[in-house]
């Protein structure tokens, strides 16, 4: 028996009300026992609903099921593994949701399993997020003392590196690995973990699998837009009253989210849309869009991870790019010349710039080399860091030039916004 | 009739860059030396060429890859 199926139109579906960790018991009152789905239902489902990956990519995930079963047809099983990495700096979606709804992507990852037949299940996060890795530990062992079924979930846990949860330095860890990228083709739904067929599925993307599985796909369709149907976690940061991770309807505008996270507390002059890996956007040009894909590529942007954060006049968009620039050369698997050479001379005449040792030709060699190692590594790394600087290039114009000239403005001594792990050594 | 394009490994590449002194039509290096190789698909007159800088590699990293034909169907290679 399933609890009755949540009004359409809502958009609570991920959180609960209460910002408590549900257990089993809790979990098992507001939703009911995790459905049984005949695997080519579970599929259709799927494809139906329009669900897309929310690890970063959008893709649509109905059809990476189904090719990761077509291919597994061929013998030797599927391996499937939620991918809880979250390194990204800016994002707490995924451990929020881990934290406080762990058996809803639970629920997600065994629908997954079952409809894949798969033989290998992991759930793989990073050993920095430790408190998430015990709330799943402790998840999974209240499962297994209430459940018959014998399915065992690993959990593994890999560097806090920004590459490593890329799907194939995920799967290249879960396969005894260090956690680095490896060249596509094959891609993971051909040849994974232990060279079988894999599934590497965001975890928020997981529980909406879960709920699609008990509602249905109409259900998960009622709020959102054609093309971007359902509600997005999303990580609101920056200038804003009240920062943390909120749900909203893939046509909410940002005007409306940054108000249930408390407005602004001061004027905003640029919104970082999609983490590092994204796109600056002035403020005024992205203030009233919805979220959705086709509205956000319309100012050349995408929600990646579901990350916003704020950037108030007062602070300072060059200082901020660089320090991330930095990071993010840092952050090079050091494999592919274009990324392990080319990063980091962009960061460091970036840096030049930024701090007013640079000639004005600088600006042009940073646009060439962008240019350059952009889709030239064996994963996007290099990609999104480009991206992430030509956009400040463009929004923050004006101040780039006073930097190039001054070396600083009023603003650069100022606490910073955007947040740097600390860097860590190894691989593993 | 297969088209294909010209790709390298940036994993095993080692900047040797002969490939750009073979293949000048199609490659060219980058500041540190790396090729940097043009993604349209190759005409029929300029195969040898290829063939003759994916033999020479000495890292193995090139490779002659098919490009699939418009309108194939959806797969998650579309990803990117
Ligand atoms: C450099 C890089 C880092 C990534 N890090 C993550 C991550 O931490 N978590 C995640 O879910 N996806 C990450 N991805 C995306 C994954 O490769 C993959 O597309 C995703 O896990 C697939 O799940 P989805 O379809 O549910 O989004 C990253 C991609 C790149 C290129
Ligand atoms: S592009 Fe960079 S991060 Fe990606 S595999 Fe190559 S060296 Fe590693
Ligand atoms: S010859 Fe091979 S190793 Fe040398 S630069 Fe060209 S692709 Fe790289």
């Amino acid at each position: 028996m399933s609890l009755s199926t949540p009004a359409e139109g809502t958009t609570s579906r991920l959180l609960p009300a209460r910002p408590v960790p549900e257990d089993l018991d809790a979990h098992l009152a507001g939703f009911g026992p995790r459905p049984t789905v005949e695997p080519g239902a579970m599929i259709d489902a799927l494809e139906r609903s329009g669900l897309r990956g929310r690890g970063g990519a959008d893709f649509p995930t109905g059809v990476k099921w189904r090719a990761v079963t077509e291919e597994a047809q061929h013998g030797g099983g599927a391996v499937v593994v939620a991918n809880a990495a979250e390194c990204e700096p800016a994002s707490f979606k995924d451990r929020f949701l881990l934290t406080y709804r762990p058996h809803l992507v639970l629920d997600g990852l065994e629908h997954a399993a079952e409809a894949l037949g798969a033989r290998r299940v992991v759930i793989y996060t990073t050993r920095s997020h430790s408190d998430v890795e015990a709330a799943l530990r402790a998840a999974i062992r209240e499962r297994r003392r209430r459940d018959d079924s014998d399915r065992f979930v690993e959990v593994l846990v890999g560097p806090n590196r920004y590459v490593a949860g890329e799907e194939t330095a995920l799967i290249a860890r879960v396969s005894g690995h260090l956690a680095k990228p490896k060249m596509v083709p094959p891609r993971p739904f051909q040849s994974g973990v232990d060279r079988l067929p894999t599934l590497v599925q965001n975890v928020e993307t997981l529980a909406h699998a879960a709920l699609i599985a008990r509602f249905g796909a109409s259900w998960f369709r009622s709020v959102g837009t054609e093309r971007s149907p359902g509600t997005a976690l999303l990580t609101v940061s920056g200038a804003v009253r009240t920062p943390g991770v909120l749900e909203a309807a893939c046509d909410t505008t940002i005007a409306a989210i940054v108000d249930r996270a408390g407005g602004v507390d001061e004027a905003p002059a640029a919104v970082l849309l999609g983490g590092y890996f994204g796109r600056w956007v002035a403020a005024d040009r992205i203030w009233n869009r919805t979220i959705d894909a086709d509205s956000l590529r319309s100012v050349g942007g995408s929600l990646g991870t579901g990350v916003l954060v704020v950037v108030p006049a007062t602070t300072c968009g060059i200082t901020e790019t660089d320090r991330v620039l930095t990071y993010l050369a840092g952050q090079s698997a050091g494999q592919c010349g274009p990324c392990h050479a080319g990063l980091p001379a962009i960061a460091e005449t970036f840096h030049k710039v930024a701090t007013g040792r640079a000639r004005p030709a600088a600006l042009e060699l940073l646009t060439r080399w962008s240019n350059d190692v952009s889709g030239r590594g064996a994963c996007r790394h290099p990609d999104g860091a480009v991206l992430f600087l030509t956009s400040a290039m463009e929004v923050f114009a004006a101040d780039l030039r006073h930097h190039l000239k001054q070396g600083e403005c009023r603003f650069s001594g100022r606490p910073s916004l955007l947040p740097i792990p600390a860097v860590e050594a190894g691989w593993w | 009739m297969v088209r294909v394009r010209l790709r390298v490994d940036p994993i095993k590449c080692k900047a040797h860059g002969m490939c750009g002194e073979l293949f000048p039509e199609r490659i060219r290096m980058d500041d540190w030396g790396y090729p940097v190789i043009e993604s349209r698909p190759l005409p029929d007159d300029l195969l040898e060429h290829a063939l003759r800088a994916v033999a020479d590699c000495p890292r193995a990293a090139l490779r002659l890859d098919p490009i699939d034909e418009p309108g194939a169907r959806v797969r998650p290679d579309d990803a990117d």
